[in-house]
């Protein structure tokens, strides 16, 4: 459960945070500061608040999640802020000069962002972006509050039924490790197959 | 005589208020070689990059074999035209950079490629014959495989010219090419453009070897203050200024 909410999460999240980078950059000004604002208050937000958020608030104005889905909904949010931010810092560090140089050989505004810009920025982003997959990860803990049966709650439910907490807990801890260090290996494999001499 | 290749007219450009370009009537033949000197914040790169719609200009034309480029007229206002039109406007001009700006995850040859491909539409081997013909012509055939942190300045710069003449543009511009390499890196780049120019390619360049525009020019033009101060040939404008400004300016330049 915590690999499957984590994954999907992680990977909607990845999507509407590239969106929310082009926005922040390059959006109609209006457009902009909406996104500006969504992007400070999901950030500001505590995920513990958005879990119970997209739970409890969403019900209420008649929109009824199951768990899963309400937990996927608070992670994928926060999610794409962080990536969002980091798409646009990505993007405004590359040199306008790379824009420059392609517009002069005639490549449209959308072929300069796929073919220029945006493998240039994947290489400043996929650290960081490992950073916060595996804060992600950590976060689905939180789930548990509104019953989803990750990793903690399921480790929680057993420890209750044999009492032998220091095993299950260490199990538990370990296999956090085990995806956490998984993904790192995957963006350090990812990392250095885009890397250039 | 046949029709001009390029046309400037009444060309004004404002930054803010400040105005850098204060009407500039230019024409440009094809094989011509037009070096534009002048002190700097005299509107000499300014021009260069209107000329390839990196600025907007506020004021006057450019018509590029006698068809407007940039900007058209609609009910007697004047309207940008929309992003794809200028990108295959840009297209017909080539430009290089001061500072090179080769794209830094591709390598020597794909630099090259990649407009032959997405912006000319050529096929994959078309492509790289084409880039490899051109990175030969800049005696870089031997370095197709590298990236550009893998190359000198001097490398880099002559991989940017062929990145910008591969696309067969009519007109080629040089931004100061020479302005960000080490002195002994500068005349390779130089006979490279030289190469290029006695072969006939038209060119508008920017410089500040003096001794280069004096050897590669059909005509020089000297900028002052948002304006041409003076045109003529190379031997004409060096050797017989008719402006102080001028004067003064060939006496502080080195050769």
């Amino acid at each position: 459960m915590t690999v499957a909410i984590s994954a999907l999460a992680i990977a909607l999240g990845t999507i509407l945070g590239v969106f929310v980078g082009l926005a922040l950059l390059y959006a109609w000004l209006p457009v902009r500061i909406i996104v500006r604002i969504y992007v400070d208050f999901i950030r500001g937000t505590p995920v513990f608040v958005l879990v119970l958020a997209s739970f409890y608030i969403l019900s209420i104005i008649g929109i009824q999640l199951n768990a899963f889905q309400a937990g996927v909904l608070a992670i994928t949010l926060f999610c794409s802020t962080h990536v969002g931010e980091m798409v646009r810092g990505a993007l405004a560090a590359i040199h306008r000069g790379q824009t420059e140089a392609a517009m002069a050989i005639g490549l449209t505004f959308r072929q300069i962002f796929l073919y220029v810009l945006m493998p240039q920025a994947l290489r400043q982003i996929l650290p960081t972006w490992v950073n916060a997959a595996t804060e992600m990860v950590k976060a689905s803990t939180l789930l548990s509050i509104i019953g989803v049966t990750e990793l903690l709650l399921a480790t929680q439910q057993i420890i209750s039924r044999n009492f032998l907490s220091l095993e299950f807990y260490f199990l538990a801890g370990f296999i956090y490790f085990a995806i956490d260090f998984s993904i790192e290996r995957l963006g350090r494999y990812v990392e250095r197959k885009v890397a250039y001499s | 005589m046949a029709n001009p290749l390029m046309v400037i007219e009444n060309l004004h450009k404002k930054f803010d208020k400040m105005e850098v370009l204060k009407g500039v009537d230019l024409t440009i033949n094809t094989s011509d070689v037009v070096s534009i000197i002048g002190s700097s914040g005299s509107g000499k790169t300014t021009l260069l990059r209107c000329v390839n719609l990196l600025e907007e200009f506020h004021e006057g034309r450019i018509l590029i074999d006698g068809e407007e480029i940039g900007y058209t007229k609609k009910n007697d206002k004047r309207h940008r035209l929309s992003s794809s039109i200028l990108a295959q406007h840009r297209a017909l001009t080539g430009m290089v950079f001061q500072t090179f700006n080769l794209f830094p995850h591709l390598t020597a040859l794909k630099n090259v490629t990649l407009g032959l491909r997405k912006v000319k539409r050529m096929k994959k081997e078309e492509a790289i014959e084409t880039a490899r013909h051109w990175l030969n012509r800049v005696g870089l055939l031997n370095w197709q495989d590298h990236h550009p942190g893998q190359l000198s300045g001097g490398q880099q710069q002559r991989v940017a010219i062929a990145r910008a003449i591969a696309m067969n543009p009519k007109l080629m511009l040089f931004d100061e090419v020479t302005s960000a390499l080490d002195p002994e890196l500068v005349n390779e780049v130089l006979s490279v453009i030289k190469d290029l120019a006695d072969d006939g390619m038209t060119m508008l360049l920017v410089t500040h070897e003096m001794h280069f525009a004096y050897d590669v020019s059909t005509t020089v033009i000297f900028m002052n203050e948002g304006k041409i101060g003076e045109q003529g040939p190379p031997s004409e404008l060096f050797q017989n200024p008719k402006s102080q400004r001028l004067a003064e300016f060939i006496k502080n330049s080195t050769f």
